[in-house]
């Protein structure tokens, strides 16, 4: 049985090795158009040609490829002076997709790569791109990956399809450490410490009793194969207020700052302004080159904000830089080896739906998140984008205005069912809205300690049978040390909705254990769904018509999956609460029915009364008395 | 309690207690009485005030514009109502979805136990369409409600309109902190129940309804909004909710807040408020207001789709417009600015509400009479249950010391454990009868006589509860000897502590159905005795019955909403009442039927097995 559960483990592992193996280089497909990128390109540029069948498009493809190359020479002799010391490079760049719902997503990612070592115990004193204070504490605390984001506010996954980089509402933190680190959690503490001063975050909340240590939900991102999740520590705070004062120290990690560059834009009133805003932070090591002897290191700052057509206030459906960050572009940062914006055109090959100006000629595709993607692309390092006025304010005009639910193949709530303050239940429901294939998900819960899971009481169903969890790995909580720990490996059948339930109880805390504002309930952190969802390209059946057919016979495997990690709603659960606002009145109640009620009845109860002496008179005791003074026994 | 460990000054005031113990009781009864009626008299009473620092310093400006819009969106809705002959679903998903929000429907149907006639309902099918508009940048863990019944007819179609303008107006403005979840009910009560078992996924009632596939995390406060005319002369809030259950009073201070802030005519059970309290006539104004919400509260019944939510730890409350013949009219604009400018101040709330009072009784909407102010007038009431059951202990224990004979005594006791067990379970099997049958015997009562199912259902408890006064005879022969003196003391003994320990967890719950039976079951519980004149006593007891009680009520009620009615409609409202308080039972699980068949009817018939005691 045992060997059974541990192949089980192994495959798990296995599985998610290869995830994190597809995943960073697709990203590095939308990321960097530069080596693999150009490989692709010529062909995404043949499929643009055949279908607009228009020299315009013909002429399109030939100009990008020659920007291309001509790029990458002016990065290459960007990079000649640094070839000294180790190699630093920084990207920026810009997405815009508009959405289904009318709404528009923008994703602002700047990238540092350094080619140097932290580890070996070797000092690095000398910091160029790189922030120095988040160089320091990879080399003081032996992190190997680092990721933390900052949002406010919920990615509505059914009208905005997936995130380039998904975050839980609140902050999340999840590190994985060396190995050589003797003792984790001191490190751990220390370190979301160290963290919560340099990003203006209440991230010191954490402690052991919101500290996971997922087994197979969370595996490291970039290169090494360590996989013992004792060195993984992952932390939610559902309910951190993200604002301006963590944008600010965010902003400063840039190695143009706000001063230049697409970072010009991340003005905060304008930011959280917004239906949803996310800032993250991911540092990882990754391969120099294509042989990969030594590492280098990545730190990725992403931003992603979503605005509301409708809370604009404006009549027409329009969009435009100025609009959405109330400045325009005038150059990119001198910093930066690329500096780009890219427009998510693909739902508008005819410019049906909505009008970009100005109009650009170069165009890219890549494959993201499964989909095969069109985007404008804007090169801020050429000065031809500015045009003659010397600044570029891109706009989008929109033509029909139709918002409709998208039925994204993975997407998962969770809710609280039950009334009253004694029990309850968790439900979490997930959707495989993929017509025909099945897929698998790993659901990671954690439950704080306060809720008492009934772990008998959990059962997945789908399609109104039970469901099996091939693996399940719990933890159960301690009170006031550390949390409920569920993960659960679960096939979703097609076309269905699974469902996971379990019933816990309230507890009740001690009185100080209630937080300021108790009636407003506690916070639950979201689950998290991470999966290798079949892609939209592979399931497109109809593609031999514009491939050629000896191309198209076995799906692709590449592009048959691709990775989604889907986080759910937090839940504001309310505990049984005391009346703080009297505790005079109750402690004196208290007092009262003790003394007075209990302590009378009980003696009332317990005691056997006699009749005692009549009085004796007033004469007789004056006597008494003076007899008593006097030394003689008294009448 | 230094009194009570001395033997002789104990002595003393057990005699005095019981020397003077119908006297006692008698003043206790008027002390009872009068103490409530003083509770709607204006200086007997505390001003309300908003005790909820969110609501309270904040100020919000109300800009709600679009009232007139507001009102053609109710014509369309109720051109495409008349067209569908129901719900119009997808013109209210289409309308909603133009308006920018999250539209979800679901759908139930309910067999009702037996039919209803008062809406001739019997298999309810029906749809719900609710839409959620996100707030910004807010988790989905907290939300708000708005919503307006559907209701057949021309009723209630500029509530609908209300709601979407607001829905529309809501969408765009930013500073939402909470979702707003605009939800349009078919059916009212029965497809709010349906709404919020699905949202909670519970399944108190069997009912059948599909999932909600769409929530906004833990509901913090609902408004349920009925209008049914374009201009309105006043808004009445009501309260009640199931089993007398009332919205935190800062709900109620909001709503009295705001209309004084607007200039909106406001009432509460239909009644404005005077100023004139030092006169007859205002005080008499205040009784009825304050009676009607006794009434009310008693009754167990939900008084608008907010009484459901109640059960969910929902603070919510229904909004109803009112046009009479006066002058001063209120466009649909003002109402709007209203509702806008109190789910502002809701959507400033940082924790539930929770700083005012749960228990509560309204004499106007400025003034109010908390749990410590109305609770001495049922414990006066209850001491008498009290004091009579001490008078009757004293004369137990004092009686065996009188004979002198301990071999008689013991023997006296073993026979007063078996006649005081007989006619309890009895009764109780009679109550349990009269909660069973009615449902149960319907179909067999249609074969054999001419009579609906509701009539069948409501003579078959009528049928029930008078068989259960035939009992006492068949009691007594069980009995393994002839009932004696002790017997019946023992009975009247465990029937008063038990009457007081019934009323006094009623009252706990719902105060207004606890006094209310008290008012009739202490003077029947106090003064009955087999020596009385059996037939006086008989028609007394009978008049104090739960039944007779529910009688008075009805009448009573109807004086007190002015609209006095005949003995012939009155006894047909009775009928009606007793179906619809077992309708509320099955449909939402209202405790009042279970309560008085079950414990009450029972405890009332131990009185009336005294009575008849040989």
């Amino acid at each position: 049985m045992a060997a059974h559960r541990c192949s089980h483990l192994g495959c798990v592992l296995l599985l998610f090795l290869s995830i994190i193996l597809v995943t960073p280089s697709q990203e590095t497909n939308v990321g960097n158009e530069q080596h693999p990128g150009v490989a692709d390109d010529p062909r995404a540029g043949a499929e643009t040609k055949q279908t607009a069948e228009e020299p315009a498009a013909d002429e399109r493809r030939w100009e990008e490829t020659e920007v291309k190359e001509s790029q990458q020479q002016v990065s290459d002799t960007a990079e000649l002076p640094p070839k000294l010391q180790a190699k630093e490079d920084f990207q920026e760049e810009l997405v815009i997709r508009p959405l289904h719902s009318g709404d528009i997503y923008a994703s602002f990612q700047f990238r540092t790569v350094w080619e140097t070592d932290f580890m070996k115990g070797n000092k690095v004193s000398h910091y160029r791109l790189f922030p120095k204070s988040l160089g320091q504490v990879i080399s003081k605390f032996s992190v190997r990956e680092l990721h933390i984001s900052f949002t406010q506010g919920y990615w509505r996954t059914m009208q905005w399809g997936q995130p380039f980089i998904p975050s839980p509402p609140g902050a999340e933190l999840w590190v994985w450490f060396q190995d050589s680190v003797t003792d984790v959690d001191a490190t751990w503490k220390e370190l979301t410490n160290v963290l919560s001063g340099i990003f203006c975050a209440s991230l010191n909340f954490i402690d052991s009793t919101n500290t996971l240590q997922p087994s197979a939900s969370f595996k490291p991102l970039g290169i090494g194969n360590v996989t013992d999740h004792r060195f993984l520590r992952y932390a939610t705070l559902p309910r951190e207020i993200v604002c301006t004062e963590n944008l600010t120290p965010w902003k400063k990690l840039l190695p143009c700052g706000s001063k230049a560059g697409l970072a010009v834009m991340l003005k905060s009133e304008k930011l959280f302004h917004s239906s949803f805003h996310s800032q993250s932070v991911h540092i990882r090591p990754v391969c120099q080159d294509w042989q990969c002897k030594s590492p280098s290191w990545e730190l990725r700052q992403a931003l992603n904000v979503v605005f509301d057509l409708h809370t604009s206030g404006q009549s027409k459906r329009e969009w435009s830089l100025f609009k959405m960050f109330s400045r325009t572009l005038t150059e990119a940062c001198p910093l930066a080896s690329s500096s780009k914006i890219y427009i998510d055109i693909t739902d508008n090959p005819q410019e049906e739906q909505f009008e970009l100006s100005p109009a650009t000629p170069l165009l890219s595709q890549a494959v993201v998140l499964g989909d095969r993607r069109t985007y404008s692309v804007y090169d801020l390092t050429q000065q031809v984008t500015f045009g003659t006025v010397r600044s570029l304010n891109l706009m989008i005009r929109w033509k029909s205005s139709e918002g409709d639910m998208l039925r994204p193949l993975l997407h998962a709530e969770r809710y609280v069912a039950g009334y009253g303050l004694q029990t309850g239940e968790i439900h979490t429901l997930m959707y495989n809205n993929h017509p025909f294939r099945s897929f698998p998900v790993l659901l990671l819960e954690s439950v704080p300690w306060y809720l008492r899971l009934y772990i008998h009481t959990l059962k997945v169903t789908s399609k109104g049978k039970d469901n099996n969890p091939s693996y399940i790995h719990y933890q159960p909580s301690k009170d006031r040390e550390r949390p409920h720990l569920l993960e659960m490996l679960l096939q979703l059948p097609p076309h269905s909705v699974t469902e996971v339930t379990v019933q816990f109880e309230r507890a009740l805390l001690k009185w100080t254990e209630y937080t300021p504002d108790p009636n407003h309930g506690f916070y639950v952190g979201s689950s998290v769904i991470s999966s290798l969802v079949p892609s939209t390209v592979a399931m497109d059946t109809n593609i031999t018509m514009e491939q050629p057919l000896f191309s198209s016979f076995f799906p692709c495997k590449e592009e048959s999956s691709y990775f989604v990690r889907v986080y759910t709603e937090p839940l504001l659960v309310n505990l049984p609460t005391p009346d703080f606002s009297m505790p005079y009145n109750v402690i004196c109640l208290t007092c009262t029915v003790v003394a007075v009620g209990y302590g009378s009845l009980y003696n009332l109860l317990t005691r056997s009364f006699q009749i005692e002496e009549p009085n004796p008179g007033l004469a007789k005791r004056l006597a008494n008395i003076i007899r008593r003074m006097r030394g003689v026994p008294p009448l | 309690m230094g009194l009570l460990s001395d033997p002789n000054r104990r002595q003393a005031l057990i005699n005095l207690l019981t020397r003077l113990n119908a006297p006692i009781c008698f003043v206790c009864y008027f002390a009872g009485v009068a103490w409530f009626m003083g509770l709607a008299f204006e200086p007997f009473t505390l001003r309300t005030y908003m005790s909820e620092n969110a609501m309270g310093s904040t100020m919000v400006e109300e800009r709600f514009p679009a009232g007139e819009r507001a009102l053609a969106t109710g014509r369309e809705f109720a051109a495409h109502k008349k067209k569908v002959g129901g719900m119009p679903v997808d013109w209210l998903v289409k309308t909603m979805q133009a308006r920018g929000l999250e539209v979800f429907t679901q759908s139930f149907s309910r067999t009702l136990p037996f039919p209803d006639e008062n809406t001739e309902r019997y298999v309810v099918k029906g749809t719900n369409v609710y839409g959620i508009l996100r707030a910004p940048r807010a988790p989905r863990t907290e939300a708000l409600v708005l919503s307006a019944p559907c209701t057949p007819g021309d009723n209630n179609n500029q509530a609908v309109g209300l709601l979407l303008g607001l829905a529309h107006y809501f969408r765009n403005q930013v500073y939402w902190a909470k979702d707003i979840i605009f939800l349009v009910n078919e059916h009212d009560l029965i497809g709010m129940q349906a709404w919020l078992e699905g949202y909670h996924h519970t399944n108190v009632t069997g009912m059948d309804w599909s999932p909600l596939q769409g929530r906004g995390g833990s509901i913090q406060a609902a408004l349920s909004l009925e209008l049914s005319s374009d201009v309105i002369t006043s808004l009445d809030i009501v309260l009640e909710g199931l089993n007398g259950q009332l919205p935190n009073l800062d709900l109620a201070n909001l709503f009295y807040a705001f209309c004084q802030k607007i200039g909106v005519l406001c009432t509460i059970q239909g009644k404005l408020q005077r100023n004139d309290w030092d006169s007859v006539s205002g005080y008499n104004h205040a009784v009825q207001t304050m009676m009607l919400m006794v009434m009310k509260q008693a009754s167990g019944r939900p008084w608008g789709d907010h009484g459901l939510f109640l059960r969910y730890h929902i603070e919510a409350a229904t909004i109803k417009g009112v046009n009479s013949f006066r002058h001063y009219k209120t466009d649909a604009t003002t109402i709007g600015r209203l509702l806008e400018g109190m789910y502002r101040k809701l959507n400033n709330l940082l924790e539930r509400l929770h700083q005012s009072y749960f228990f509560y009784l309204l004499p106007s909407l400025s003034h109010f009479v908390s749990i410590g102010y109305y609770m001495p007038a049922f414990g006066l009431l209850v001491v008498i249950l009290l004091l009579r059951a001490l008078d009757l202990w004293v004369q137990l224990t004092a009686q065996p010391s009188r004979t002198e004979d301990g071999t008689s005594a013991a023997e006296q006791s073993s026979p007063g454990v078996l006649s005081v067990l007989t006619p309890l379970v009895i009764s109780h099997l009679t109550g349990a009868a009269l909660y069973m049958l009615p449902v149960r015997f319907q179909e067999v009562a249609v074969e054999h006589f001419p009579v609906s199912e509701t009539e069948a259902v409501v003579l078959t408890a009528i049928a029930v509860y008078t068989a259960g006064l035939a009992l006492p005879h068949n009691t007594h022969r069980l009995l393994s000897g002839e009932g004696t003196e002790t017997g019946w003391r023992v009975l009247k003994l465990v029937a008063l502590l038990y009457l007081a320990v019934l009323l006094g967890c009623t009252a706990l719950i719902n105060f207004s159905l606890g006094f209310i039976l008290a008012l009739s079951l202490v003077p029947a519980a106090a003064f009955v005795t087999p020596h009385l004149p059996k037939a006086l006593s008989a028609f007394f007891l009978v008049a104090l019955s739960p039944a007779c009680t529910l009688l008075f009520s009805v009448f009573f009620f109807q004086e007190l909403q002015e609209m006095p009615v005949s003995f012939q409609d009155g006894w047909l409202l009775y009928l009606s009442v007793i179906a619809q308080g077992m309708l509320d039972h099955y449909l939402y699980g209202s405790l009042v039927f279970p309560l008085v068949a079950l414990l009450v009817y029972p405890c009332w018939l131990l009185f009336w097995n005294i009575l008849f005691w040989k």
